[in-house]
């Protein structure tokens, strides 16, 4: 995967608006934020975000590829829809964070440790695997992503909400061993590679 | 009045033995009252949620709803799309809209569901079951077959996001929606009309990977509940409802508080006051019980 970050810088030299219009998902609407500022005040989270959107909007142009892309900063994104919402320009504004967050993992130089990056990553498996959430195995996945010591210590402190979610019929104890998913897995799972190779080969992935 | 029917979509939570298994108790109760069917859309699949984009890309989670939107299309011809979910509402329509807005994207889809023999037109009004309720059946509609009426609960209407935003509902503002309101009216509740934190995020899917985080949202949306005397919060999200209801402890530690507010749908709100029992209307589903819905029940 660096060899694909390698290319892309190669490939866009010092224009990484158009790196970003090119490959990140509705990109094209970078240029057109005017920098009021509406968004990062409407972000529920952005006080944690290192740069709130309209920095990160600024930062594209200005060519801060690095600080852009290896931020936590769009990882920080709950898809409230609050930015969509007021955007007086009405730029897609979520679904660009969402693009250049996956964009930047794509590339293997989104922050390694990100909660929200590696939780999404388990989650993707999760349901192109079966079709369908595994919850258990999702909740249990997450508590031992730092490790066995880690993962008891979290599981411990949650046990008390997983049991009564057990114990109200929200959580299957069983889920760990089910065979839960749908019928048409296989289907599905070629239906995604496709996709994911048309993907690939548009946005420069493929080689 | 003749049966309404629809292609539903229930989504991954209301699943047995999943997080929202009592939401899709008390749609069922409520909509046997009000004469809807619900046709499951066969073999569906997860709508890849709002974070599917982080490993799905574009193509790969447009093509998860796709493949729901291609079944229905070709079970369910002349019926509407109706999700519980607000995440599954909010990807399905999404893709819907995105992918009919491309000629190219739409081309990609088609040859991508061609591998399961499906294909996808994308003309069916994708809906939330909440504008069933509204437009559907009507605000009166809904109040006929109130038997008991949940008179002197204090409820608060916590709309959330994905119900809210980017899509909505037609008619409502995204700073303020009323509807949820106007369903507690309805069922003979109380709204709180100075409930200040209805359209506050949650935090999602964040109340895994970052809870702390989260747990500023969640305190917040309870404080103004709390503070303006609510007994119940109410909600139309999966995500909301879980979120808000199982960290109450987590968040009376952090926070130094004692909430112990129920955190109930709108669907059990309506099916007790239709007459279900409790068992009907879910309540044993939550985990923070909501006594007074219970009574109210089993009288």
């Amino acid at each position: 995967m660096g060899n694909v970050n390698t290319a892309m810088i190669e490939k866009y030299r010092n224009d990484f608006l158009k790196e970003v219009e090119a490959n990140v998902e509705e990109g094209d609407w970078v240029k057109m934020c005017m920098q009021c500022g509406v968004c990062s005040g409407s972000c529920p989270l952005g006080s944690a975000w290192e740069h709130p959107p309209q920095e990160i909007f600024m930062m594209i142009r200005a060519g801060k590829r690095d600080e852009v892309l290896k931020s936590d900063s769009m990882w920080m994104c709950t898809s409230c829809y609050n930015c969509i919402a007021r955007c007086p320009r009405g730029l897609p504004i979520t679904h660009i964070m969402h693009g250049l967050a996956n964009y930047a993992h794509r590339l293997g130089i989104a922050p390694k440790m990100n909660p929200t990056r590696r939780f999404a990553k388990m989650f993707w498996s999760n349901i192109s695997s079966s079709g369908r959430v595994n919850e258990l195995k999702l909740s249990v996945g997450l508590y031992f992503m730092d490790g066995i010591v880690n993962g008891i210590k979290k599981g411990l402190q949650m046990a008390p909400i997983g049991l009564g979610m057990m114990k109200t019929g929200r959580l299957n104890p069983m889920g760990l061993f089910s065979s839960h998913g749908i019928k048409g897995k296989g289907e599905l799972q070629k239906m995604l590679k496709k996709a994911r190779e048309i993907e690939d080969k548009r946005k420069g992935f493929a080689a | 009045m003749a049966t309404k029917q629809y292609s539903f979509y229930p989504g991954c939570s209301s699943e047995r033995k999943a997080s929202a298994a009592n939401y899709m108790t008390s749609v069922e109760s409520m909509c046997k009252t009000l004469d809807i069917q619900l046709n499951e859309i066969p073999d569906w699949n997860c709508c890849a949620a709002s974070i599917g984009y982080a490993e799905g890309g574009e193509l790969p989670r447009h093509t998860m709803n796709a493949r729901n939107i291609a079944i229905s299309e070709k079970e369910h011809p002349d019926q509407d799309i109706v999700a519980t979910c607000a995440a599954c509402w909010l990807g399905t329509r999404e893709t819907q809209e995105r992918v009919v807005h491309s000629g190219e994207l739409l081309a990609d889809i088609n040859s991508i569901l061609s591998e399961a023999g499906l294909k996808m037109e994308g003309k069916k009004p994708i809906r939330h079951m909440v504008e069933v309720l509204i437009e559907d059946i009507g605000y009166d509609g809904l109040k006929k077959p109130v038997k008991k009426p949940l008179e002197g609960i204090k409820i608060a209407g916590y709309v959330g996001c994905q119900t809210n935003r980017p899509f909505g509902v037609v008619g409502e503002s995204f700073e303020n929606p009323k509807y949820l309101d106007k369903m507690v009216e309805i069922v003979g509740a109380e709204p709180l009309d100075k409930y200040d934190q209805k359209v506050t995020c949650c935090g999602g899917a964040l109340a895994f990977s970052e809870p702390d985080k989260a747990y500023v949202q969640i305190n917040k949306i309870l404080e103004s509940a709390y503070d303006h005397g609510a007994e119940m919060v109410v909600t139309p999200c999966p995500v909301c409802q879980m979120n808000v209801e199982v960290y109450q402890d987590m968040i009376n530690k952090k926070f130094n508080k004692k909430y112990k507010i129920p955190v109930v749908y709108y669907s059990q709100l309506m099916a007790v006051a239709y007459g279900a029992n409790a068992k009907e209307a879910g309540l044993d589903g939550n985990i923070i019980r909501a006594t007074k819905l219970e009574q109210i029940a089993s009288k």
